[in-house]
């Protein structure tokens, strides 16, 4: 009980404004407007069979022209200064559309990593889309359950000044890595860091592998004695990467809730099209129900995905409160408040997860043998939600982290 | 109806006026029912309806502050959980379509709990297809003579009015040949009958309806437009049923976590993996109902609301199916069949095995959730309606 309670009062305003507000309607139209131009499903689908899987092109303009890459960059250090809401709708037109950009790894959970260390050098040049980076986790990582992706600190070389830092191993399956001109990598040793690398170092190689979702194509990272500098090191190091899972989580969920609202149009439009048995297949209560259904689920996935969005903005801003010492913002709202972000989370991409895969699959099967070809785009739709409902915590990693969060213990024998 | 709606309302001056009526008016030791009424005529009663029909033409939101005022004066109650027909669907109704006549008459003893309300919709011959019944009101004079039989009428034992639609003409197809009425419950023609259901005690009633009369004058809406009347009252019965605002384990997952909480031994992975999947389930469902409403208050009214009464019945069946499992060898105690009557469906006060007994009616009542279903196909998703077999006239339907 204890947990829940204490949750509750992370809310001292109420319950949080889980609408879109002005903004984020415009913002969202001028996202689209660029997908809609600029990564219509055939070009992304021919994208997926070419060298360069990630439309390096399309993230300029988006990075750059419609601002995206900053838009968690406080305006001071050259960014848009908005929040994780604004994010969050950026990451539904781009699930929407199954963009292939790094808007993610980079404007999300590197820029977040960054902003929790402190570490406000590179954030310039990330958010006005110069430098692209990447947090160097598996895509896979949960929040919450330990930082480390597969690196370590391993001793200087002959000839290395004092103080200079040397990592090696392999961090396997990375999304948004290929495109990444800088890695952060946490890596394990005493104490633990958070470091930065430039790709191009010597000792530094990305190997691409063929990924179920050819949108987002990841690879393994292998670092061999590469010179790095550090960031961050030690909780602190640990906190920015837990931050930046936690946003990372967060955001895919509404990228989930945008591909499942894709999937629930497009197939809404299919059955009232589609004529079999000299009716519009949408005509067959069979079909309408499960539609009726997809669309209750969807609705309840958008609930979740913007209660998860608005705790992060909504935490962001009472740690920046304190940290300016704004009166009426004690620190001691912040562990109540951090648990409450933490619930909305694991709600939201527990919720998505099922929800974005359960619409994709529902897509294919009522698409009937066209939804089964590689002429249609509901296998993109399938691929990316599967992809996405494991990245950053399966629905039953974060309905684990609930167990603690919700006060609802394993059995005993089961821990 | 003209506008009485104030441009900014106002939350101090509602204070103060609540401050002024309690001052005037002594809350512990008059009449209970004079307070009421009294209340009611300085527009305290649900401040969101105009002014001299109980209200001041405010926001629904700056109720709850007013019912807590009186409250903490310890004030007279109107009982709202005796009246949940009248309060959440007959007033509303009469809001929205009665005459302000019919309004000035009908809302004071209604919302003062003097009258309570009922609605004689189903029939036995008429559930989901409600446009299909076949009670008969044939005019007489100033009246209405009506026969036939109703079924599923909570409160019908101590209604004094019932929401009434019955068939004016079966000439014509059966959507445009109903009307809508107020009936008076206390006459010779009106017998209630209570209907036991499997949870053992007998929350509805049949209503069999034998030469009754209902006066011109009762007449809710025109002749013929009885079934747009009905679709007024249904859209209240869904959002009053599936749309209430709770605190984060406000519903039934609270008996269920409890439970897990205070029982470890009764624990197993299976069951901690369906507890953590119905916790996030209610806790999700709940934020959408915070969604909706406040989709509601900025003005934009989504279809949204025709999702909550869907979700609230599954949820209930799922975690009261679990309940039951999770308790084991005392998931096979029942607390009581004894017939009785209670005053609406309280989850709450008994043990589990009723939960899971009395949710299933929650698919089934207030538009089974097939057609929810329809009606989010059709409407909200713009699907094509089912080819129908039931478009000609009434009477030649077959049955």
């Amino acid at each position: 009980m204890s947990q829940v309670a204490a949750a509750d009062v992370g809310q001292p305003g109420g319950p949080a404004d889980l609408l879109y507000g002005e903004t984020e309607d415009e913002l969202r139209a001028a996202v689209r407007a660029v997908l809609t131009d600029k990564a219509a499903w055939r070009a992304v689908l021919a994208r997926t069979e070419t060298a360069q899987t990630y439309d390096e092109l399309l993230w300029r303009t988006l990075a750059a022209d419609v601002g995206c890459a900053g838009l968690l960059v406080p305006e001071s250090g050259g960014g848009a200064g908005a929040s994780y809401r604004e994010a969050a709708v950026v990451a539904e037109e781009l699930g929407r559309a199954v963009a292939p950009v790094p808007f993610l790894g980079s404007a999300v959970v590197a820029t977040t990593a960054l902003l929790a260390a402190g570490a406000d050098g590179l954030l310039g040049e990330l958010a006005s889309g110069a430098v692209t980076a990447v947090l160097a986790v598996p895509f896979a990582a949960i929040p919450g359950r330990g930082s480390a992706g597969g690196a370590r600190l391993v001793g200087p070389r002959p000839g290395d000044g004092p103080g200079a830092h040397r990592l090696s191993g392999t961090v396997p399956g990375v999304a948004d890595a290929l495109p990444a001109d800088v890695l952060l990598i946490p890596a394990d040793g005493v104490p633990f860091g958070l470091y930065e690398v430039r790709v191009g170092a010597e000792g530094v190689s990305k190997a691409p592998f063929a990924s179920l979702d050819m949108t987002r194509q990841l690879c393994d990272l292998h670092l061999d004695g590469v010179l790095a500098r550090q960031i961050a090191s030690g909780d602190s190091a640990a906190r920015a990467v837990d931050s930046a899972l936690l946003a990372g989580a967060g955001i895919l969920a509404s990228e989930l809730l945008g591909v499942a609202q894709q999937c629930l149009d497009l197939t809404v439009s299919y059955v009232k099209e589609r004529r079999q048995f000299a009716r519009q297949i949408g005509s067959f209560q069979a079909i309408k129900h499960r539609l009726a259904d997809l669309w209750v689920s969807v609705t309840l996935a958008r609930a979740a995905a913007r209660s998860a969005a608005a705790g992060l903005a909504g935490l962001t801003e009472l740690l920046s409160d304190v940290k300016v010492g704004v009166p009426g913002s004690p620190a001691g709202l912040v562990p109540a408040a951090e648990t409450e972000v933490a619930v909305a989370v694991a709600l939201a991409k527990a919720v998505c997860s099922d929800v974005a895969v359960k619409a994709a699959e529902e897509m294919v099967q009522l698409h009937g043998g066209i939804g089964f070809t590689w002429e249609h785009p509901a296998h993109l739709y399938l691929k990316r939600a599967k992809a996405d409902s494991i990245g950053f915590g399966t629905a039953d990693a974060h309905r684990a982290s609930l167990a603690t969060l919700a006060n609802l213990p394993a059995a005993p024998d089961a821990t | 109806m003209t506008t009485q709606t104030q441009a900014a309302p106002d939350a101090d001056g509602l204070r103060a006026a609540v401050a002024a009526f309690l001052a005037a008016h002594d809350p512990t030791g008059g009449d209970p029912l004079d307070f009421l009424r009294a209340r009611f005529d300085a527009g305290l009663a649900w401040v969101h309806y105009p002014a001299g029909l109980g209200g001041r033409g405010m926001s629904r939101s700056l109720q709850t502050a007013v019912d807590r005022a009186f409250a903490d004066a310890h004030a007279p109650g109107n009982h709202p959980e005796r009246n949940g027909i009248g309060l959440g669907m007959a007033a509303p109704t009469i809001l929205a379509c009665g005459s302000a006549e019919q309004q000035q008459r009908w809302l004071r003893p209604l919302w003062t709990g003097e009258e309570i309300w009922c609605q004689l919709f189903s029939e036995p011959g008429a559930g989901s297809d409600l446009a299909g019944l076949a009670t008969r009101a044939v005019r007489d004079g100033d009246d209405w003579v009506v026969n036939g039989q109703k079924v599923w009428t909570s409160s019908a034992h101590v209604a004094r009015r019932a929401l009434l639609v019955a068939r004016t003409d079966p000439d014509v197809p059966k959507h445009d040949g109903l009307t809508y009425f107020a009936l008076d419950m206390r006459q010779p023609g009106v017998e209630v009958r209570p209907l036991r259901q499997m949870t053992g005690e007998a929350e509805f009633n049949e209503v069999f309806l034998t030469d009754a009369r209902v006066s011109d004058a009762d007449r809710i809406g025109e002749v013929g437009q009885g079934w747009q009347v009905a679709m007024a009252t249904l859209m209240n019965e869904r959002v009053s049923i599936g749309g209430g605002a709770a605190p984060r384990e406000g519903g039934m997952i609270a008996s269920a976590a409890r439970t897990w909480r205070q029982r470890p031994e009764l624990r197993s992975p299976g069951l901690h993996d369906r507890i953590l999947r119905l916790w996030a389930d209610a806790e999700v469902a709940r934020l959408a109902g915070i969604r909706l409403r406040q989709q509601l208050a900025a003005g934009q009214p989504g279809p949204e609301g025709s999702a909550a009464k869907l979700v609230f019945a599954r949820l209930n069946q799922e975690i009261s199916d679990f309940e039951v499992e999770l308790t084991g060898p005392d998931g096979l105690r029942y607390d009581d069949w004894t017939m009785r009557r209670p005053e609406g469906a309280n989850f709450f006060g008994r043990n589990p095995a009723y939960r899971f007994l009395r949710s299933r009616g929650n698919s089934i009542e207030g538009g089974t959730s097939e057609i929810l279903r329809n009606i989010i196909a059709e409407r909200v998703l713009g699907l094509p309606r089912e080819q129908r077999a039931d478009t000609g006239p009434w009477k030649d339907l077959p049955r």
